[in-house]
């Protein structure tokens, strides 16, 4: 699991053009949306990319975004549970 | 009559404010070239970084061309050639192979010339009259026409007029301000002579 | 100086010939059907024109000629407008398209995308003797080419203009607005409770716009496309843009809000575009006039939209007839709006076209009988 949250920071940082942001300034549990990372709806849609492309999970939902992306903690337990790429 | 107030040119080795270098390239590419101003500037503006590169280039002139200026109703006029295809080529790659289907919406988002307006009219909180062109060269004629009329019926109180290239790694802006008054009159030997 | 539309035409699935298209939406006929795109995509709904009909369709107009679809698309609009009209000296062909023919990036053909050449064979085609004028403004670029063209005939610019729109139905564009989660799995439903995004259409319109008074003519009255200046992608919550737009609008007309007998607006039926719509609508004291979004029956065309609905509004005000805001049912917005359910034949003087795009884009436009 701990692998799986400092490569998601990795990729969070990459594919969100996060340039001045490295995976040490991210908490587990740092809220993303909001006053955390400030990150936008451009930025959750992008994210939802992310799952299908890197682990293979195609939300049924998008509005399940907003559950699974309120941190790196969450999106690391429904990544672990969902997987369909390793 | 109206003035051209102040004009930046960005070309591929440097950057120049009413023709005097204000910036210059150590060799290095668009990304890295525009780091560096970003930084030098003391810009604090993480959006930036989500940018493609038309509009990175695009908010680049405007940051120093707007730089002191507080007026708000300033109308935006930029063209250019190629549109975004740049940005296209890469969307379209996201969905050319059925094996590796993945379009994304952050490069989708930029596949339209006009998000170069949105990104200035945002950093500058500009609520005006705008309009994106597409032109083989620099519709210099054109562009004074529409700017005097904007001038003239009140619908704008100044206007940005603007070049904005970028394509497979070459780039180019030519931006300057319309005014009531300024270094140059709004004449059509001095929008040629800037955007030469 | 005043300046009108007065002839105009439509290519779009519902028909060839603005009457023809008038008459498909007035009887609630929808060009919206499953569309299959490719093997990525699979089907969607979306509104496409047959290609069997376009060909058989543009045989009668130039048997000979080979270039491609949306050109042909193009040609077929501006012909007849063409026939009744001529070319002066200082006449102006103003093209509006957001993507032009980026279908040819699926071929590698880089080059054919450029929409200066698309403009340039357009141009070249019908012999016009100026440099054609393009606007790319994402989906408010068909009611900016006829602002622009009013505005450059106001100047003395020009002497009058063609002012052409197109877009077509591509998998680049679904793509980007599956990506987007913006579109809908069903027929689209603007401002309705229900509503769940937009479906995509193709269309071609073009529209001879001058100064002279001609009896059929429809004025422009007033126009104004102020930027929202808040997202790149979603629109200000307060409609802060598109509301200065129409109060713009009016200033120029010289009218008020009271003064609005219709409103065609843009109406993609997601969940934002309506909602601020309808937050604009009742700052600027429109609320309670009949409004309508033909997306439901033409899905959303894009650089085509703006004047394929600016042209069926103008349809609208000389037939004296507003047309259902096809889709809806029962109210979506959390202002309520005056959504026109059924065809209704009412004295229409004064038209207000409005519409919205990715970038923070607005505009609007009042139109007005002669």
């Amino acid at each position: 699991m701990e692998a799986l949250k400092q490569e998601l920071k990795e990729r969070i940082i990459e594919v969100l053009n996060l340039e001045d942001i490295t995976p040490s300034d991210i908490q587990d549990t740092d809220a993303l949306f909001g006053d955390g990372l400030g990150l936008d709806s451009i930025d959750a849609l992008e994210l939802i990319v992310l799952l299908d492309k890197e682990y293979g999970i195609k939300l049924a939902d998008p509005k399940q975004g907003k559950e699974i992306f309120q941190s790196v903690e969450t999106m690391a337990a429904f990544i672990a549970e969902n997987r369909t790429k390793l | 009559m109206y003035a051209i107030n102040k004009f930046i040119n960005i070309r591929k080795d440097a950057i120049f404010e009413n023709g005097t270098c204000v910036y210059q390239n150590e060799d290095e590419g668009f990304s890295a070239f525009m780091k560096k101003v970003y930084k030098e500037r003391g810009l604090a503006y993480p959006k930036f970084y989500k940018m493609d590169d038309l509009c990175k280039l695009a908010f680049m002139a405007a940051d120093l061309l707007l730089e002191g200026d507080n007026e708000k109703d300033i109308a935006l006029l930029l063209s250019n050639r190629e549109a975004s295809l740049d940005t296209d080529l890469k969307h379209q790659q996201t969905i050319q192979d059925a094996a590796a289907y993945f379009p994304s919406p952050s490069v989708f988002v930029y596949t339209l010339p006009n998000i170069t307006i949105g990104e200035i009219s945002i950093r500058h909180g500009l609520k005006s009259e705008s309009a994106f062109f597409i032109a083989d060269r620099f519709p210099a004629e054109r562009m004074q026409q529409y700017a005097e009329y904007l001038l003239n019926s009140q619908k704008a109180q100044k206007v940005l007029c603007g070049w904005v290239h970028f394509m497979n790694g070459e780039y180019r802006a030519d931006f300057y301000l319309v005014d009531s008054r300024g270094l140059l009159t709004h004449t059509m030997e001095h929008i040629n002579e800037i955007t030469k | 100086m005043a300046v009108y539309i007065h002839d105009t035409h439509i290519i779009s699935p519902l028909g060839f010939g603005t009457r023809e298209n008038f008459e498909a939406v007035v009887s609630g006929k929808t060009g919206i059907a499953p569309v299959f795109m490719n093997d990525s995509i699979g089907s969607v709904y979306a509104a496409r024109i047959n290609d069997e009909v376009l060909d058989r369709y543009f045989q009668s107009i130039d048997a000979m000629f080979k270039g491609s679809r949306i050109e042909k698309l193009l040609i077929a609009a501006l012909t007849p407008v063409m026939a009744k009209n001529g070319i002066k000296e200082n006449t102006v062909l103003v093209l509006s398209t957001t993507k032009g023919n980026i279908k040819a990036l699926e071929n590698h053909d880089l080059h054919s995308a450029f929409i200066t050449q698309l403009a340039q064979h357009i141009n070249n085609y019908f012999g016009f003797k100026t440099e054609p004028l393009v606007v790319s403004n994402a989906c408010v670029s068909g009611v900016m080419a006829l602002s622009v063209a009013k505005r450059f005939i106001e100047t003395g610019g020009f002497s009058d203009a063609y002012v052409v729109a197109v877009d077509e139905l591509s998998p680049f564009v679904v793509s980007g607005f599956q990506s987007f989660q913006a579109m809908s799995s069903e027929p689209c439903r603007p401002y309705d409770a229900q509503r769940s995004g937009v479906n995509l259409g193709e269309a071609a319109v073009a529209a001879y716009v001058s100064a002279e008074n001609r009896p059929d003519g429809v004025l422009m009255a007033g126009e104004a496309h102020i930027n929202d200046a808040n997202h790149i992608s979603g629109p200000s919550r307060t409609g802060e843009g598109l509301l200065l737009s129409i109060e713009k609008a009016f200033k120029e007309a010289g009218i008020t809000a009271r003064d609005i007998d219709y409103i065609s607006a843009h109406g993609t039926a997601t969940l934002f575009n309506d909602e601020m719509e309808a937050v604009a609508f009742h700052r600027a004291g429109i609320q309670q006039v009949p409004v309508n979004s033909l997306k439901g029956y033409f899905g959303h065309t894009l650089g085509a939209s703006g004047l394929l609905e600016t042209v069926l509004a103008a349809e609208s005000l000389k037939n004296n007839m507003l047309v259902a805001s096809l889709g809806y049912e029962s109210p979506g917005t959390t202002q309520p709006l005056n959504i026109i359910m059924k065809p209704e034949k009412r004295l229409l003087k004064m038209v207000l076209k409005t519409a919205s795009g990715f970038g923070g884009s607005n505009s609007a436009m009042v139109l007005i009988k002669n």
